[in-house]
Protein backbone atom coordinates (compact mmCIF):
# COMPACT_ATOMS: atom_id res chain seq x y z
CA UNK A 1 0.00 0.00 0.00
CA UNK A 2 1.59 3.39 -1.35
CA UNK A 3 -0.02 6.85 -0.95
CA UNK A 4 -0.07 7.48 -5.04
CA UNK A 5 -2.16 5.89 -7.15
CA UNK A 6 -1.39 2.76 -9.12
CA UNK A 7 -0.81 2.84 -12.87
CA UNK A 8 -3.66 0.25 -14.19
CA UNK A 9 -4.11 -1.44 -17.41
CA UNK A 10 -6.16 0.77 -19.81
CA UNK A 11 -9.35 -1.00 -20.20
CA UNK A 12 -9.33 -0.98 -15.86
CA UNK A 13 -8.36 2.88 -15.85
CA UNK A 14 -11.28 3.59 -18.60
CA UNK A 15 -13.93 1.28 -16.67
CA UNK A 16 -12.74 2.98 -13.23
CA UNK A 17 -13.45 6.69 -15.05
CA UNK A 18 -16.31 5.36 -16.65
CA UNK A 19 -18.02 4.29 -13.36
CA UNK A 20 -16.88 7.47 -11.53
CA UNK A 21 -18.33 9.96 -13.90
CA UNK A 22 -21.75 8.10 -13.99
CA UNK A 23 -21.23 7.78 -10.09
CA UNK A 24 -20.74 11.54 -9.96
CA UNK A 25 -23.48 12.02 -12.26
CA UNK A 26 -26.01 10.48 -10.99
CA UNK A 27 -24.82 12.03 -7.11
CA UNK A 28 -25.01 15.70 -8.89
CA UNK A 29 -28.63 15.42 -10.42
CA UNK A 30 -29.66 13.92 -6.56
CA UNK A 31 -28.48 17.03 -5.31
CA UNK A 32 -29.46 19.19 -8.03
CA UNK A 33 -33.19 17.47 -7.34
CA UNK A 34 -32.59 18.65 -3.46
CA UNK A 35 -31.89 21.76 -4.58
CA UNK A 36 -34.64 22.51 -7.16
CA UNK A 37 -37.21 21.18 -6.24
CA UNK A 38 -40.29 22.79 -4.70
CA UNK A 39 -41.81 20.77 -2.33
CA UNK A 40 -40.24 18.68 0.52
CA UNK A 41 -41.59 15.85 -0.58
CA UNK A 42 -40.15 15.61 -4.08
CA UNK A 43 -36.87 17.22 -2.36
CA UNK A 44 -36.53 13.95 -0.73
CA UNK A 45 -36.80 11.95 -3.60
CA UNK A 46 -32.87 13.43 -5.16
CA UNK A 47 -30.47 12.41 -2.38
CA UNK A 48 -32.14 8.95 -1.37
CA UNK A 49 -31.63 8.08 -5.07
CA UNK A 50 -28.05 9.94 -5.55
CA UNK A 51 -27.31 7.27 -2.41
CA UNK A 52 -28.31 3.69 -4.80
CA UNK A 53 -26.40 5.20 -8.38
CA UNK A 54 -24.17 7.46 -7.16
CA UNK A 55 -22.75 5.53 -4.42
CA UNK A 56 -22.67 2.13 -6.57
CA UNK A 57 -20.79 3.54 -8.90
CA UNK A 58 -18.42 5.01 -6.77
CA UNK A 59 -18.17 2.04 -5.34
CA UNK A 60 -17.94 -0.09 -8.34
CA UNK A 61 -14.62 1.68 -9.55
CA UNK A 62 -13.07 1.01 -6.36
CA UNK A 63 -13.50 -2.63 -6.89
CA UNK A 64 -12.25 -2.64 -10.14
CA UNK A 65 -9.25 -0.53 -9.34
CA UNK A 66 -8.34 -2.81 -6.54
CA UNK A 67 -8.73 -6.33 -8.43
CA UNK A 68 -6.70 -4.68 -11.12
CA UNK A 69 -3.92 -3.32 -8.82
CA UNK A 70 -3.76 -6.56 -6.50
CA UNK A 71 -5.37 -8.91 -8.45
CA UNK A 72 -7.66 -9.31 -5.69
CA UNK A 73 -11.22 -8.58 -4.12
CA UNK A 74 -11.73 -6.97 -1.03
CA UNK A 75 -14.95 -7.45 1.15
CA UNK A 76 -15.18 -3.94 1.95
CA UNK A 77 -17.07 -2.24 -0.96
CA UNK A 78 -19.69 -5.15 -0.80
CA UNK A 79 -20.27 -4.39 3.39
CA UNK A 80 -20.72 -0.50 2.43
CA UNK A 81 -23.64 -1.52 0.24
CA UNK A 82 -24.93 -3.52 2.19
CA UNK A 83 -24.61 -0.66 5.19
CA UNK A 84 -25.92 2.02 2.67
CA UNK A 85 -28.87 0.01 1.67
CA UNK A 86 -29.78 -0.47 5.68
CA UNK A 87 -29.61 2.76 6.64
CA UNK A 88 -30.69 4.95 3.97
CA UNK A 89 -34.33 4.16 3.88
CA UNK A 90 -34.16 4.63 7.22
CA UNK A 91 -33.45 8.11 7.38
CA UNK A 92 -35.78 8.76 4.66
CA UNK A 93 -38.58 7.18 6.35
CA UNK A 94 -37.85 9.35 9.34
CA UNK A 95 -37.61 12.42 7.41
CA UNK A 96 -40.74 11.91 5.49
CA UNK A 97 -42.70 10.76 8.82
CA UNK A 98 -41.53 14.23 10.30
CA UNK A 99 -42.47 16.07 7.26
CA UNK A 100 -46.28 14.83 7.24
CA UNK A 101 -46.26 15.21 11.24
CA UNK A 102 -44.75 18.69 11.04
CA UNK A 103 -47.28 19.55 7.93
CA UNK A 104 -50.35 18.43 10.40
CA UNK A 105 -51.06 15.93 8.30
CA UNK A 106 -52.12 12.19 9.32
CA UNK A 107 -50.83 9.37 7.37
CA UNK A 108 -53.90 7.24 7.88
CA UNK A 109 -56.17 10.37 6.69
CA UNK A 110 -58.57 9.12 3.89
CA UNK A 111 -57.75 11.86 1.87
CA UNK A 112 -54.02 11.81 1.38
CA UNK A 113 -53.96 10.25 -1.81
CA UNK A 114 -55.63 12.99 -3.23
CA UNK A 115 -53.54 15.85 -1.85
CA UNK A 116 -50.41 17.01 -3.53
CA UNK B 1 -27.74 -27.55 17.64
CA UNK B 2 -30.39 -25.06 17.88
CA UNK B 3 -29.15 -24.39 21.77
CA UNK B 4 -25.50 -23.94 20.49
CA UNK B 5 -26.50 -21.45 17.23
CA UNK B 6 -29.92 -20.37 18.32
CA UNK B 7 -29.48 -17.54 15.37
CA UNK B 8 -27.65 -19.42 12.60
CA UNK B 9 -28.24 -16.63 9.55
CA UNK B 10 -26.90 -13.82 11.97
CA UNK B 11 -24.17 -15.65 13.07
CA UNK B 12 -23.41 -16.78 9.27
CA UNK B 13 -23.43 -13.06 8.52
CA UNK B 14 -21.50 -11.73 11.76
CA UNK B 15 -18.95 -14.62 10.60
CA UNK B 16 -18.65 -13.16 6.92
CA UNK B 17 -18.42 -10.12 7.89
CA UNK B 18 -15.68 -9.73 10.28
CA UNK B 19 -13.85 -11.69 7.35
CA UNK B 20 -14.81 -9.03 4.70
CA UNK B 21 -13.90 -6.22 7.30
CA UNK B 22 -10.49 -7.64 8.02
CA UNK B 23 -9.93 -8.72 3.87
CA UNK B 24 -8.47 -12.05 5.34
CA UNK B 25 -8.68 -16.08 5.51
CA UNK B 26 -5.91 -16.32 8.13
CA UNK B 27 -7.01 -19.17 11.20
CA UNK B 28 -6.57 -17.02 13.54
CA UNK B 29 -9.37 -14.41 12.00
CA UNK B 30 -11.52 -17.20 11.15
CA UNK B 31 -11.32 -18.35 14.82
CA UNK B 32 -12.02 -14.84 16.24
CA UNK B 33 -14.69 -14.34 14.01
CA UNK B 34 -16.43 -17.44 15.02
CA UNK B 35 -16.27 -16.94 18.82
CA UNK B 36 -17.71 -13.40 17.92
CA UNK B 37 -20.78 -14.73 15.64
CA UNK B 38 -21.51 -17.46 18.07
CA UNK B 39 -21.68 -14.71 21.73
CA UNK B 40 -23.41 -11.59 19.76
CA UNK B 41 -26.42 -13.13 18.52
CA UNK B 42 -27.57 -14.07 22.32
CA UNK B 43 -26.40 -11.17 23.66
CA UNK B 44 -28.75 -8.81 21.58
CA UNK B 45 -31.71 -11.50 21.40
CA UNK B 46 -33.58 -9.51 24.31
CA UNK B 47 -33.15 -6.48 21.89
CA UNK B 48 -34.41 -7.77 19.06
CA UNK B 49 -36.98 -9.90 17.79
CA UNK B 50 -36.71 -13.28 17.26
CA UNK B 51 -35.66 -14.33 13.40
CA UNK B 52 -38.31 -14.76 11.06
CA UNK B 53 -37.53 -18.27 9.50
CA UNK B 54 -35.68 -17.83 5.11
CA UNK B 55 -37.03 -19.92 2.75
CA UNK B 56 -36.08 -20.58 -1.02
CA UNK B 57 -32.32 -18.84 -1.38
CA UNK B 58 -33.08 -18.86 -5.20
CA UNK B 59 -36.11 -16.53 -4.45
CA UNK B 60 -33.86 -14.02 -2.31
CA UNK B 61 -30.94 -13.75 -5.35
CA UNK B 62 -33.87 -13.42 -7.85
CA UNK B 63 -35.55 -10.43 -5.50
CA UNK B 64 -31.80 -8.91 -5.10
CA UNK B 65 -31.48 -8.89 -9.35
CA UNK B 66 -35.04 -7.49 -9.95
CA UNK B 67 -34.32 -4.83 -6.96
CA UNK B 68 -30.53 -3.49 -8.49
CA UNK B 69 -32.42 -3.86 -12.30
CA UNK B 70 -35.19 -1.68 -10.87
CA UNK B 71 -33.13 0.68 -9.25
CA UNK B 72 -30.97 1.46 -12.45
CA UNK B 73 -33.65 1.54 -14.17
CA UNK B 74 -35.54 4.22 -12.33
CA UNK B 75 -32.70 6.41 -11.55
CA UNK B 76 -32.57 7.18 -14.78
CA UNK B 77 -36.17 8.16 -14.71
CA UNK B 78 -35.87 10.43 -12.13
CA UNK B 79 -32.71 11.96 -13.25
CA UNK B 80 -34.93 12.89 -16.15
CA UNK B 81 -37.44 13.95 -13.85
CA UNK B 82 -35.68 16.22 -12.04
CA UNK B 83 -33.35 17.51 -14.95
CA UNK B 84 -37.05 18.48 -17.02
CA UNK B 85 -39.25 21.10 -16.22
CA UNK B 86 -40.72 20.74 -12.49
CA UNK B 87 -44.36 21.33 -14.04
CA UNK B 88 -44.15 17.98 -15.58
CA UNK B 89 -43.78 16.29 -12.24
CA UNK B 90 -46.98 14.97 -10.83
CA UNK B 91 -46.35 13.26 -7.05
CA UNK B 92 -48.90 12.01 -4.93
CA UNK B 93 -49.47 9.13 -2.32
CA UNK B 94 -50.39 6.08 -2.88
CA UNK B 95 -52.06 3.07 -0.53
CA UNK B 96 -50.55 -0.14 -1.14
CA UNK B 97 -52.45 -3.11 0.77
CA UNK B 98 -50.16 -5.55 2.26
CA UNK B 99 -50.52 -9.32 2.00
CA UNK B 100 -47.18 -9.88 4.53
CA UNK B 101 -47.98 -9.71 7.75
CA UNK B 102 -44.28 -10.84 9.20
CA UNK B 103 -43.14 -7.43 10.67
CA UNK B 104 -39.27 -7.81 8.99
CA UNK B 105 -40.72 -8.50 5.48
CA UNK B 106 -42.97 -5.38 5.20
CA UNK B 107 -39.73 -3.71 6.34
CA UNK B 108 -37.78 -5.15 3.75
CA UNK B 109 -40.64 -4.18 1.29
CA UNK B 110 -40.71 -0.86 3.04
CA UNK B 111 -36.78 -0.48 2.45
CA UNK B 112 -37.14 -2.27 -1.19
CA UNK B 113 -39.48 0.34 -2.33
CA UNK B 114 -37.61 3.51 -0.61
CA UNK B 115 -34.36 2.44 -2.54
CA UNK B 116 -35.90 1.87 -5.83
CA UNK B 117 -36.14 5.64 -6.93
CA UNK B 118 -39.01 7.42 -7.46
CA UNK B 119 -40.86 6.23 -4.58
CA UNK B 120 -40.83 6.65 -0.88
CA UNK B 121 -42.27 4.42 1.79
CA UNK B 122 -43.88 7.45 4.03
CA UNK B 123 -45.98 4.77 7.15
CA UNK B 124 -46.97 1.81 7.50
CA UNK B 125 -51.35 1.37 8.82
CA UNK B 126 -51.09 0.56 12.48
CA UNK B 127 -52.97 -2.60 11.73
CA UNK B 128 -50.40 -3.57 8.49
CA UNK B 129 -52.95 -3.64 6.33
CA UNK B 130 -51.53 -1.25 3.60
CA UNK B 131 -48.29 1.05 3.53
CA UNK B 132 -48.29 4.94 2.44
CA UNK B 133 -46.18 5.78 -0.41
CA UNK B 134 -45.00 8.44 -1.90
CA UNK B 135 -44.15 8.85 -5.64
CA UNK B 136 -42.40 11.35 -7.23
CA UNK B 137 -44.25 11.10 -10.25
CA UNK B 138 -47.82 9.12 -10.02
CA UNK B 139 -49.47 8.94 -13.33
CA UNK B 140 -50.80 5.47 -12.99
CA UNK B 141 -51.62 4.69 -8.70
CA UNK B 142 -53.08 1.37 -9.79
CA UNK B 143 -49.88 0.06 -11.92
CA UNK B 144 -47.77 1.36 -9.48
CA UNK B 145 -49.26 -0.77 -6.89
CA UNK B 146 -49.36 -3.89 -9.37
CA UNK B 147 -46.19 -3.66 -9.80
CA UNK B 148 -44.80 -3.13 -6.24
CA UNK B 149 -46.91 -6.31 -5.48
CA UNK B 150 -45.79 -8.34 -8.42
CA UNK B 151 -42.33 -7.52 -8.61
CA UNK B 152 -41.17 -7.12 -4.97
CA UNK B 153 -44.07 -8.27 -2.71
CA UNK B 154 -44.93 -11.52 -4.27
CA UNK B 155 -41.15 -12.49 -3.79
CA UNK B 156 -41.13 -11.44 -0.27
CA UNK B 157 -44.09 -13.72 0.66
CA UNK B 158 -42.18 -17.01 -0.77
CA UNK B 159 -39.21 -15.94 1.15
CA UNK B 160 -40.48 -15.48 4.28
CA UNK B 161 -43.50 -17.78 4.22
Amino acid sequence: MNGTLAALPAWADALCAFLLVAGAFFAFVGSLGLAKLSSFEKRLHGPTKAATLGVGGALLASIVYFAARDDAVYGHEFLVTLFVFVTAPISAHLMIKSALHLAGRDPRAPDIEARR
Amino acid sequence: MRRLVPAPLSSLALWIAWLMLNGTLAPGHLVLGAVLALALPPLLAPYTRPQPRLRRPGAIVRLAFVVLHDIIRSNIEVARLILGPEARIRPGFVRVPLALTEPQAIATLAGIITMTPGTLSCAVAPDRSYLLVHALDLDDPDRLVADIKARYERALLEIFA
